[in-house]
């Protein structure tokens, strides 16, 4: 259930304690400018609305205020793994957890 | 047939054994002039009226599961339209118009009733933008009127008038707006399309979109491949999923939205109120259950259900508004995908493919919105170009800047 989530800092935590800002996967365009307003439009509007498994970026407002990513699958509410976002990498360990289940 | 006081008394003298099926269940053609791609409201009015104005009858609409059990089934019932601002009103009313109409035109009784639509406001500033959305109203033509803590307290007797922190100083009352049954909506436009010569085909989900020298030529399902001209998509919360498969990126997430309903009381609310300070709104259906729902869970779904601290929410603000509502119980609640856009408005437009078009990005409105989006969609198929009335619901505002946002809460689906 995204009911629960295990905070790396605080433990177990209802959602009720969070942000939720989403998808985690776009990276913020390194140059300003002209030639660059495709990547911005594709990172300020567009998101990757994945059926499954999922990586979002969650703000913990109501705990230590660090920022986390929480993978989670979007048709079941599963929660795979919650990190710290300066340390999450895409293609976390996640993803190997969901094919073990399975 | 035709539905009238005489095909029920031809049929209640038969013992009601001759009544047909409301529409076919046709297997799928090998082609199709257009192929609407989900068998919701919005995708049924479109079929409907693509027959019924625009003369082009040779449709099919496929919908993976049944007829009523996606969205059209899963919301609180409310039409209404207060908007503020330009790129919405005229649409939203041109709606609410088509609402008034509606039963006679497709000869089905959708049970439309325009109780009345009340925003209670509980601040000097809550009231200035509810007094200057009113006027946005008026200045399009729209009734709107300002309510004082008299006429309220009148009105609606059982609220929290007196709340320490959120006394309810008065609300904005649009007297057209209301509540429709919404599966009859659903059948409603399943029966009229059908009796213009068009197919609907449930059980049949779309799983590929066949393209040849960058334009669609069909779409693969469930039930084999189909054939087609154009093809619209309205496939609400998995518009997303469908669109990938066309390889176009939308600028939406899927969200859960929940609602409620308590058991069967009398006669109690007469109006559909909602409240000003938490996100709340409640009507009492015809039954006699008190239908009510508040704010999205906040984290991309699929799953038609959501969790435990919405509910909670949802309640708390329910009893802050009414606070005898904590007599009456749950019955059932219910979660529904909605098309979240980045700038809380909808989309009814051409794609970059020529013969691909797009209805989506109804965030928790597109209820009310079911025949006008039904309406500007088939128009937009049949002529090649958007009405005037969706010609600001484009795909490319959000590349060109000239985003909708009522709510001025920026690209944050899930704030809108």
């Amino acid at each position: 259930m995204a009911y629960l989530i295990n905070c790396p800092h605080c433990g177990i935590r209802t959602t009720d304690e969070f942000y939720i800002r989403g998808d985690a996967s776009k990276a913020r365009p390194a140059e300003i400018g002209d030639g660059t307003m495709d990547q911005w439009h594709d990172y300020v509007h567009i998101r990757d609305n994945v059926r499954g498994l999922m990586a979002e970026h969650w703000h913990h407002t109501g705990g230590c205020r660090q920022w986390l990513v929480v993978e989670r699958d979007t048709v079941n509410h599963e929660v795979y793994a919650v990190s710290p976002a300066n340390k999450w990498k895409p293609a976390a360990p996640a993803k190997a957890k969901v094919r073990a289940r399975k | 047939m035709k539905y009238s006081i005489f095909s029920l008394a031809r049929n209640s003298l038969t013992g009601h054994k001759n009544w047909q099926p409301a529409w076919r269940s046709p297997e799928p053609r090998k082609d199709y002039d257009v192929i609407i791609v989900g068998g919701g409201g919005h995708g049924l009015a479109t079929a409907y009226y693509l027959a019924k104005i625009h003369g082009i009858t040779n449709v099919a609409v496929l919908e993976k599961g049944y007829l009523g059990g996606g969205n059209v089934g899963r919301n609180t019932t409310i039409i209404r339209s207060n908007y503020l601002l330009p790129g919405n009103n005229p649409f939203y009313e041109k709606s609410l118009q088509l609402w008034e109409g509606l039963e006679q035109d497709f000869n089905f009784n959708a049970m439309v009733s325009q109780r009345g639509v009340i925003n209670l406001f509980h601040s000097d500033g809550q009231r200035d933008a509810y007094v200057r959305r009113g006027n946005a109203m008026r200045m399009h033509g729209v009734d709107a009127e300002i309510l004082d803590r008299h006429d309220i307290r009148q009105k609606l007797p059982f609220l929290n008038h007196d709340n320490g922190r959120f006394p309810i100083m008065g609300g904005l009352m649009q007297r057209r707006g209301g509540t429709v049954r919404h599966d009859a909506v659903a059948w409603g436009f399943a029966r009229g399309a059908d009796m213009h010569g068009v197919d609907i085909i449930q059980h049949c989900e779309v799983t590929g979109i066949r393209r040849e020298k960058g334009r669609v030529t069909g779409v693969e399902t469930s039930k084999g491949y189909i054939g087609c001209k154009k093809i619209g998509l309205a496939a609400a919360g998995n518009s997303t999923t469908v669109a990938k498969m066309a390889g176009l990126d939308l600028p939406i997430d899927s969200h859960v939205l929940q609602a409620f309903v308590s058991e069967g009381i009398k006669p109690w609310i007469d109006k559909v109120v909602t409240f000003g300070v938490g996100h709340f709104y409640i009507s009492q259906s015809d039954k006699g259950g008190l239908v009510f729902g508040g704010d999205i869970d906040g984290y991309n779904s699929y799953a038609q259900r959501g969790n435990l601290p919405m509910v909670e929410h949802v309640i708390e603000c329910g009893l802050a508004m009414i606070p005898s509502l904590s007599r009456s119980r749950v019955l059932r609640s219910w979660g529904g995908i909605m098309d979240m856009s980045m700038d809380g408005s909808p989309i009814i437009d051409k794609t970059h493919i020529d013969n691909l078009y797009l209805n989506a990005g109804w965030c928790y409105g597109g209820f009310k919105a079911t025949p006008a989006s039904g309406w500007c969609f088939a128009h937009t198929i049949a002529n090649d170009a958007p009405h005037e009335l969706n010609s600001k619901m484009r795909l490319d505002r959000f590349r060109t800047g000239y985003v909708m946002d009522e709510t001025a809460h920026g690209a944050q689906a899930n704030l809108h």
